[in-house]
């Protein structure tokens, strides 16, 4: 094993490039546990922990540009007006220990299911800053996830950055565990309301070989937003919508039965996060409506 | 390969280290300072909690390599790093509110890290012996730690807040009533001494 | 850094008198806030190896061949070891039946098993060489439950069993089965106006103690060796090391390390012959360090078990007949196993009267992990079935389920299954009282003054699953009856050694003995015993090892009884010593010297009355006074077995439970608000401390009733969640907050009246949860632990 120690993003490309089959650490929290426990002898190890860029963030007019190593800590104390979904994910991620350490970059890196950051990226919408020695390309997030721990990078890319788009509209994310704290998620479900495009995005974790949105639950949902008036008349949404949505979004999943929770239970859970979120967003919403127009 | 890097206030020279070893591994097994603890080497536990540029992580998940000049505090400079923050007005304003940022800029002075004798124990450090949090004893040290920086951060918290700032930490042995005793203690002597 | 870590002695003095019955700190206390206690993981010598164990990656197989070439030569690897290189005859060992091979032997029957040992000079050489251990199996059919355990045709999981329990046992698949038979349960059903029938199921618990399993063995040049562990207990250990090592006992010198907790996963060996064969091998030092995943693998668990259960109740509320058929799963090795099923069946009817009773317990042998002791063993199993059946009855009856529980309640003097009446105070009804007395803890506590619900008091936690919706809070009551001590007739037994002497002017008794700590406070409670029976303020606890006489096992809350006992009654002897010594001395002076009763109170001699003979630097001048003695407990009878009639267990420890649980009904999410616990110690030797147990316990019985359980793959026999990701216990999150009522009624048999006090509040907190869910939710949950699918029927 050699280890990789770049002082610069430059650097660490060129390392990449000549080394594919490097594996980038920065938090450590995926790779050394795969060490530690002898499941994983790479070749080479990338240390990004001297690239201080990826861990730094700009906020822009209309996204963040958030570096992959940020810590989840940060996200969570610096973010949260830009970004409340994935803060709120952010608070999810195991331990504090884990989240001064880890970021997004290492959950879009290992891609598994399980990664508390994608269903609240998926639902805010956000592009995936690739770059190697040939260039850089923004990947949408739809696109990133490619299978079970796979994803889009080609073998020399690192992820420098997330483009998250700032959010418009109330955003919300749970995730179910079975302890209170420090859990790998059974299933997690994140969602947003983008008032300004009057459409709704949601992602799912842990309930499909990747993460995933519940496209024709959106697109039921925004259509009957649409009908409704709701975005307008910040009325109540009705019961039977949100029953719809909640069974759109359990139908999106696709889920296997494993040590952590049976199939059938996570369709289950991501319909009732669904209709809970729905509830929560679509309040906060209204009582943001409400308080800016000044209407009773 | 080589790292060279600060552990309570002391430079070390770790040498022959295989690119695969936890900064848990170098700090136990090279350095001989074992207070940090094994329990699971996959940050499922807090047990190996050290301060990392000022920052609690778990030791066992850092990479030997990724330290190479940066500062450590383990268990074993807790006193003195608690002592040092004290001196220097520490939470005297009752607004210690410390960011990762504020936390990275600490620095250390060098003391006897080996024997960690000419030790008073820090606040944290007598309140778990006083509360009766200390059984087995081996999530001791990443408790303390984790405390310790929580006070720094908040030296009012209610229980909800310690619950959420030690939810990284297991233990085995106490129900953690008296950890909670402990921390508590901590908090109340602290803003006693204000 | 050149010279091993030893632990050191632990001295502690003070100016108060720091006796019995006073908080006094841990003398341990300073070394590990410091980081400088040395556990067995932190042991570290010049030229040392690492020792590497190959475990079997397959439950069942027969071994067609290993080969070694390639490990051996792998650069810094000095040693690999099979069962061929084994030096003697004895190849076996086992806590009672001598059945777990050493290294395997042409056949594995549990995944994980030791096939062969590495020493090299890093770990990571170490496990690279091991990975190059090339092993053929032959894979077998695997045995996973009763029904293929003991099917006509079953491979015997143990061919040729010569152990003392094969003549009796329906199958030899079944390691023991122990009946309790007592008046006559068909006549006694007739008169059972309701009957409930249930059928449990309890998950293999893990003991999940932190400092994974790890020791130091250092070779010596009288061809011996030294061994720096943690266990349970160094003198079994030691009997069964030694033999396999062809070295007499006094030859394997064993000295207790600091110790990451036990409950009841350390009484079996793990890494210790392994890193002593290395050692011998070598002739180099070789530590052992499990990492989380080899624990999962190093260790027995908590018995699973299923439980059949019939109890029968009158009309008015009292209890006719019960019947019970209790199936723990041994897995591969014996273990502990026919210990597990004395106290389950002993102790299957609970702290009840039932006088017409018919109980079975077996323990069997199948290709799963072996099981062995964990904290409440087979007391634990039953309770969770006999509360759940308590209040299914009291239910059908019409009753108050406390009050249902506190008619049937036994007390002082109740003739228990096995025929032995209960000689001391049995508070069950009280303990049921205090705990449901207990003021309530507020409701929705989530709500903040803003508008947010704080999520870390709701169910999910930090995940943000509810803010108040779906959840309903309820609440449940368990009571449950553990022995204390060995029981069936085991010599079970305590060594202390004790000193006295002047030293820096200053009286100072020393106390040695091989007892265990393991957290829970010992060392503590030997020095408060010494200064009580000694007057002294300054005693040094010296460290455990097999140079003194054996302490017995620091399980079956028996520690304080049996080793405190046997530090009080060396005390007692030193005193007596120390007396003689005076009255050689100054008998002249003073009359009271002959006449008066005699104590040693503040380093002095004084009288009953209070009047000062003599400083004890003064009696003692130059001398010491050294006794080491054993001291033993009132003698106990193996249960009959047939009928299982026997004065079986030497005392009995209570404690209740009440549970408050708020769940989110929806999602099948728990969040444990409070548990309650009301527990009668005798007397609290050190009261900190006892409360520390109470809490432990409880949290760990938690731990079992909404999360923890080792998950076996029913096809393979293979483990699924062998790390902390997968086997979760309770943080500090998932722990509510646990008020304890201490009751003190002596025990007139025990030193001070005391009660053995750690296994208790491990079974009845299960049930209580359990009880509380299905107050909340309305489901009859047969299975613990529960799981967000069994409450959302998804």
């Amino acid at each position: 094993m050699d280890f990789l120690r770049p002082a610069s993003w430059e650097e660490a490309l060129a390392a990449k490039a000549e080394h594919p089959t490097a594996v980038p650490i920065a938090g450590g929290t995926d790779v050394m546990v795969e060490i530690n426990f002898d499941h994983r002898r790479p070749e080479y190890l990338l240390d990004l922990n001297r690239v201080g860029e990826l861990s730094e963030w700009e906020v822009g007019e209309e996204s963040v540009r958030l570096g992959a190593s940020v810590p989840y800590t940060r996200i969570m104390e610096n973010l949260r007006g830009e970004l409340p979904g994935l803060a709120l994910a952010s608070h999810t991620v195991a331990s504090p220990q884990i989240r001064n350490r880890g970021g997004v970059g290492g959950n879009l890196g290992t891609a598994s299911p399980a990664g508390d950051a994608h269903p609240a990226l998926l639902a805010a919408g956000a592009e995936v800053e690739a770059e190697s020695v040939r260039g850089t390309r923004l990947i949408p997030i739809d696109a990133f996830y490619t299978g079970v721990k796979r994803n889009a990078l080609a073998p020399d890319e690192l992820i420098r950055a997330v483009h998250i788009k700032k959010a418009d509209g109330p955003q919300q994310y749970s995730k179910v565990g079975t302890r209170n704290a420090m859990v790998i998620a059974v299933c997690a479900f994140g969602l947003a309301l983008h008032p300004e495009t009057r459409t709704v995005r949601t992602g799912i974790g842990s309930a499909a070989p990747t993460p995933v949105r519940a496209k024709a639950a959106e697109e039921f949902l925004n259509a009957a937003l649409d009908e409704g008036g709701f975005w307008d008349n910040g009325k109540i949404i009705t019961p039977s919508v949100a029953k719809q949505f909640a069974d759109l979004c359990s139908a999106a999943c696709n889920p296997i039965d494993d040590v952590r929770g049976t199939a059938s239970y996570r369709r289950h859970a991501v319909g009732i996060m669904a209709r809970r979120t729905l509830t929560w967003t679509w309040e906060s919403y209204r009582g943001t409506a409400a308080h800016t127009e000044g209407v009773a | 390969m080589r790292v060279n890097f600060t552990v309570n206030g002391r430079p070390q020279e770790a040498d022959d280290v295989w690119e695969g070893e936890s900064l848990l591994y170098v700090l136990r097994e090279r350095l001989g300072l074992p207070g940090s603890k094994n329990a699971c080497e996959q940050g499922e536990c807090g047990s190996c909690t050290v301060r990392l540029d000022g920052v609690p992580v778990c030791s066992c998940l850092v990479a030997a390599g990724q330290v190479e000049g940066r500062e450590v505090v383990t268990v074993e400079g807790l006193a003195e790093f608690a002592k040092q923050r004290a001196e220097h007005g520490g939470c005297a304003t009752g607004s210690c509110g410390t960011s990762l940022d504020e936390a990275r800029r600490w620095e250390s002075k060098p003391q006897d890290s080996h024997t960690g004798e000419g030790g008073e124990l820090s606040p944290i450090q007598q309140a778990f012996i006083d509360a009766g949090a200390v059984q087995c004893g081996f999530c001791t040290p990443g408790l303390l730690v984790a405390a310790d920086e929580m006070l720094e951060r908040n030296p009012t918290p209610t229980d909800a807040d310690i619950r959420e700032a030690l939810s990284g930490n297991l233990c085995r042995c106490t129900g953690y009533e008296k950890i909670m005793d402990a921390v508590r203690l901590a908090a109340a002597r602290q803003s006693e001494a204000v | 850094m050149g010279t091993t870590g030893t632990p050191t002695n632990l001295t502690q003095g003070s100016r108060t008198r720091g006796g019995i019955g006073e908080s006094t700190l841990r003398p341990d206390g300073i070394l590990k806030v410091t980081g400088e206690f040395a556990y067995s993981s932190d042991m570290w010598h010049e030229d040392m190896l690492w020792g590497q164990i190959l475990r079997s990656t397959v439950a069942h197989a027969e071994i067609v061949s290993i080969d070694t070439g390639e490990a051996l030569a792998t650069p810094g690897v000095y040693a690999v070891m099979t069962y061929d290189d084994l030096p003697t005859e004895v190849k076996n060992y086992g806590l009672e039946i001598q059945d777990t091979p050493v290294l395997a032997h042409g056949k594995v029957r549990h995944h994980g098993e030791p096939v062969a040992i590495v020493a090299a000079d890093h770990p990571e050489t170490a496990r690279r060489a091991a990975a190059k251990i090339k092993v053929e199996y032959r894979e077998l059919p695997v045995i996973t439950d009763e029904a293929s355990a003991t099917a006509p045709d079953a491979i015997l999981i143990h061919e040729g069993r010569d152990d003392h329990h094969i003549g009796h046992v329906p199958h030899p698949n079944i390691v023991h089965r122990q009946p309790i038979v007592r008046g006559n349960v068909e006549e006694a059903a007739k008169k059972a106006d309701f009957v409930v029938k249930g059928e449990y199921t309890f998950g293999m618990q893990d003991q999940a103690f932190l400092g994974p399993e790890s020791g130091l063995a250092v070779p010596a040049e009288d061809g011996g060796v030294d061994l720096y562990i943690a266990t349970q207990w160094l003198h079994s250990d030691l009997r069964q090391i030694a033999p396999v090592l062809g070295l007499p006992e006094d030859k394997v010198r064993m000295t207790l390390s600091g110790v990451g907790g036990a409950f009841g996963g350390r009484e079996d060996l793990s890494m210790q012959i392994h890193a002593c064969l290395l050692a011998l091998r070598t002739g180099k030092p070789v530590k052992i360090v499990y990492n989380r995943f080899e624990s999962f693998f190093g260790h027995v668990h908590r018995h699973p078990a299923k439980l059949y259960y019939e109890h029968g109740a009158t009309k008015d509320g009292k209890l006719t007949h019960l019947k019970a058929r209790i199936v723990l799963d041994g897995g591969a090795y014996a273990s502990a196993s026919p210990a597990v099923v004395g106290n389950a069946s002993s102790l299957g009817a609970g702290p009840y009267v039932v006088d017409d009773v018919d109980i079975e317990a077996i323990a069997l042998y199948t290709n799963n992990p072996p099981c062995g002791a964990m904290r409440g063993f087979g007391a634990v199993q039953a309770c969770f079935a006999y509360e759940a059946q308590m209040d299914k009855l009291a239910d059908k009856v019409g009753m108050d389920r406390v009050a249902f529980r506190q008619l049937n309640a036994m007390e002082q003097g109740t003739v228990m299954p096995t025929g032995q009446v209960v000689d001391s105070p049995a508070p069950v009804a009280e303990l049921l009282r205090r705990v449901k007395a207990m003021p309530m803890p507020p409701e929705q506590q989530w709500l903040t003054a803003g508008e947010a619900a704080d999520v870390r008091q709701l169910p999910g936690g930090l995940s943000n699953t509810t803010h108040g919706e779906g959840v309903v809070r309820g609440v449940g009551y368990a009571v449950g009856i553990k022995n204390v001590g060995f029981s069936e007739g085991f010599d079970d037994y305590s060594t202390a050694k004790v000193r006295m002497e002047v030293v820096g002017g200053e009286p100072v008794a020393t106390v040695h003995t091989a007892m265990a700590e393991v957290g829970q406070g010992g060392v503590t409670v030997h020095a408060q015993i010494a200064r009580t029976e000694l007057g002294v303020a300054q005693v040094t606890i010296q460290p455990a090892d097999t140079q003194v006489g054996s302490a017995g096992s620091t399980s079956a809350s028996r520690q304080t009884y049996v080793t405190g006992g046997a530090v009080k009654n060396s005390c007692e002897l030193v005193r007596e010593k120390v007396l003689e010594l005076g009255r050689r001395k100054f008998g002249t002076y003073h009359p009271a010297w002959a006449t008066a009763e005699l104590l040693l109170e503040g380093g002095k001699v004084v009288t009953d009355g209070g009047e000062v003979l003599a400083d004890l630097v003064d009696v003692l001048g130059d001398e010491s006074v050294e006794i080491e003695a054993e001291w033993r407990h009132r003698p106990t009878e193996a249960f009959d077995l047939r009928t299982g009639q026997g004065f079986g267990h030497v005392q009995y420890t209570f404690a209740a439970h009440r549970a408050v649980v708020e769940v989110d009904t929806e999602l099948g999410l728990v969040k444990v608000i409070e548990l309650a616990c009301a527990q009668d110690v005798g007397k609290a030797l050190n009261p900190l401390s006892v409360l520390g147990q109470i809490q432990g316990g409880t949290t760990q019985g938690l731990g079992i009733a909404v999360m923890e359980e080792i998950i076996v793959d029913p096809k393979t026999a293979k483990v699924k969640n062998p790390s902390f990701t997968d086997y979760l216990i309770p943080t500090i999150l998932d722990t509510p907050t646990i008020p304890v009522d201490v009751l003190e009624l002596a025990d007139d048999h025990a030193p001070y009246g005391l009660r053995g006090i750690g296994e208790a509040p491990t079974l009845s907190s299960t049930p209580a949860v359990l009880a509380a869910i299905r107050n909340a939710t309305g489901l009859e949950l047969n299975r613990t632990p529960v799981r967000p699918e069994h409450l959302t029927g998804k």
